[in-house]
């Protein structure tokens, strides 16, 4: 058998292979060092590198990143992890005004090699502060690459890939996913940024998701099956870049489109998928596009209120059923 | 400073002066857009530091920044033709008077935020310890910045981890058009925070260019051999307003008067005199000064635009602007 990891253990791993190799890969968090971050996603790091590598931080959302960026400006390749993906509004100056334009309004002058890493989305009951799916937040700022996978194979290929690009990488990690269990993938696996990927084949519906909207898709997929109807889930693994390029792919096969998004309808990132779609592959269609999307309105605590504001498979299910008899 | 460094410094003090006329005039003009956030009474906080430092250590500033880009090595030719936007520009047109910066220099940049480069100075300095490389990381920043929660983030970081990094606060008394002394609970907006994060916090006469020098000197010395950040409170006056749009009319005479009589070009000019440096070679500076402006003016006049092609390049380290596939 085939070794496994979990998706946990793998973003620790992902970043371990690249402290190994590049000696300017260096990590900065609240908790991250000794206690090794409080999702246990840098356990084992301050052990193997010590805390000339490994360094924790007070409190500061807005040092941590803009320290990043300095020590990125200026030779190193920081790794920095904001706890919850909600607290990039703390830090948000710097991942809208400063590191994605520094290059730019320095008429290329500069590289940001970092990665902004972040515990992402809901189903574990954090409540409106803790539970968030922000990934449509860094998708309005041009100058961000986004990655949020959604398996451990991905987590350490992407992790990579992430930390080797001489272009800033906000890197999501799903809170629901860290659990998980997969392959562990091969040395040196590096899943290039911006390369989506068919999980399932299908015929009669593309489904478009992200990170812990790809297992749940899957899940539709397996239920649809039953009733007849073969869709095809294309895990889009980065936002940016968008691999748009498969997804029209996708729908030369199946002519149906939805989109799977946690983050809200209200400026979620499929809207801008299915304006490109809308633009260069309308004549793909046979029906409408619809969007899955999480309700807009803050998360609430209680189960059965969370379940009610992101999407589950049922919901998938139903939009599905819509579609294929449209 | 001996005689012929601070002849030197006279002279770039006056090149900055001009630099800052000329782009006041070109703004009247009509050859400037946008705004611009003049360095004119300044002078010598960018010049005595820039004295002090290494040519390799990191510098940070703001969009009143166009003094630190001279200083460190930017030509008033490339300054000039970014604000008049030309292919020219030392940011290719696409910065702008907020954001002079010239990387191979050293001068990281100028930040048009308030106060979001000092922890980016902070992470230079970070890089420095860890790469062994003995810079030090400047932040220049105004008194206002010291009312934002990134100045406590950065001084915090800073001191805990006991970096290498100088906190410079240009205090010219005014936030924008606020008195900075009715908005901030202590007398000295910069200095007196420096308790609070266990660093040195001194004051200096920030139109004195050797007094800035030598404070920075000790201080850069001092983080260099491994003691930590300090920070640094340059009391000085802007010549100008807060912005192109600003008159500065909020501003008593008597205070405008007794400021522009401490101004640091005639303070250093006077001790030439006092030093015996001859009246010639004083001229000769003010001379040299005027006539490299002047054709820094003209230079940049005759500059063409940027190519329209241009703006979507450089948002990617591969020079490309592509998000999708």
């Amino acid at each position: 058998m085939a070794d496994v990891i979990s998706y946990r253990e793998a973003v620790a791993e992902g970043i371990a292979r690249e402290m190994r190799r590049d000696p300017s890969v260096v990590c900065l968090g609240e908790d991250i060092g000794e206690a090794g971050g409080v999702f246990k996603t840098t356990a084992g790091l301050f052990k193997e590198f010590g805390p000339e590598r490994v360094w924790d931080t007070p409190i500061s959302e807005q040092a941590i990143v803009g320290a990043a960026m300095g020590a990125a400006m200026t030779g190193m390749r920081p790794v920095a992890e904001i706890m919850f993906s909600d607290f990039l509004a703390c830090c948000w100056d710097y991942l809208a005004n400063e590191i994605p334009k520094v290059r730019y309004m320095t008429g290329g002058q500069v590289t940001v090699p970092l990665v902004v890493r972040t515990a992402n989305g809901g189903g574990l009951g954090f409540g409106a502060q803790h539970s968030q799916a922000t990934e449509n937040w860094a998708f309005t700022v041009p100058g961000l690459k986004i990655a949020a996978p959604a398996t451990p194979a991905d987590v350490i290929g992407m992790m990579a890939a992430a930390i080797r690009s001489d272009d800033p990488v906000v890197f999501f990690e799903h809170k629901g996913l860290l659990a998980g269990r997969g392959p562990l993938p091969p040395p040196d696996h590096v899943v290039e940024l911006g390369r989506a990927s068919v999980v399932r084949e299908g015929a009669d519906v593309t489904l478009a998701a992200l990170a812990s909207m790809v297992p749940l898709a899957l899940k539709a997929a397996e239920l649809l099956a039953g009733e007849g109807i073969e869709a095809e889930v294309v895990d889009l693994r980065c936002l940016v870049p968008l691999d748009v390029s498969t997804v029209l792919a996708s729908l030369r096969r199946t002519s149906r489109l939805i989109t799977v998004e946690e983050n809200p309808y209200q400026g979620g990132w499929g809207a801008t998928l299915v304006s490109v779609v809308a633009d260069e592959g309308f004549d793909l269609l046979d029906a409408p596009v619809r969007r899955v999307a999480g309700e807009c309105v803050p998360l609430p605590f209680a189960d059965a209120l969370e379940e009610r504001v992101i999407p589950t498979v049922d919901k998938v299910v139903a939009a599905v059923r819509g579609l294929a008899v449209y | 400073m001996d005689p012929a460094g601070l002849l030197a410094a006279y002279e770039l003090m006056g090149v900055i002066r001009r630099t800052e006329k000329a782009a006041h005039d070109l703004f009247l003009q009509g050859l400037v857009k946008g705004t611009t956030h003049l360095a004119a009474g300044h002078e010598a906080v960018a010049v005595g530091a820039s004295a002090a430092l290494r040519p390799d250590d990191h510098v940070f500033a703001t969009y009143r920044g166009h003094h630190h880009a001279l200083a460190r090595g930017a030509t008033p030719e490339e300054c000039l033709a970014e604000l008049m936007s030309r292919a020219t520009g030392l940011c290719g047109a696409k910065g702008g008077s907020m954001h002079l910066t010239k990387a191979s220099t050293g001068m990281l940049g100028s930040y048009a935020i308030v106060g979001a480069h000092l922890p980016m100075a902070v992470g230079a300095a970070w890089s420095a310890r860890l790469r062994g490389t003995g810079r030090v990381a400047v932040a220049f920043f105004g008194d206002g910045a010291t009312n934002i929660g990134a100045f406590h983030e950065a001084l915090n970081l800073a001191a805990v981890w006991k970096l290498p990094v100088l906190f410079v606060c240009e205090n010219n008394l005014y936030m924008e058009y606020t008195p900075i002394a009715d908005v901030t609970a202590v007398p000295r907006p910069a200095a007196d925070r420096a308790p609070a994060y266990g660093i040195p916090g001194e004051s200096v006469d920030g139109n004195d260019v050797e007094a800035v020098e030598e404070a920075v000197a000790r201080l850069a010395g001092r983080a260099r051999a491994g003691e930590g950040p300090a920070l640094l409170e340059a009391r000085t006056y802007r010549h100008y307003g807060h912005s192109r749009a600003d008159p500065g009319a909020y501003r008593p005479a008597e205070e405008v008067e007794r400021w522009l009589r401490h101004d640091p070009l005639d303070l250093t000019r006077a001790r030439l005199t006092l030093r015996g440096v001859p009246e010639t070679e004083i001229a000769g500076a003010d001379e040299r000064a005027a006539a490299t402006v002047r054709a820094a003016v003209e230079a940049a006049k005759a500059a063409p635009p940027p190519d329209p092609r241009q703006a979507l390049t450089d948002v990617w380290a591969d020079g490309g602007a592509a998000w999708r596939t």
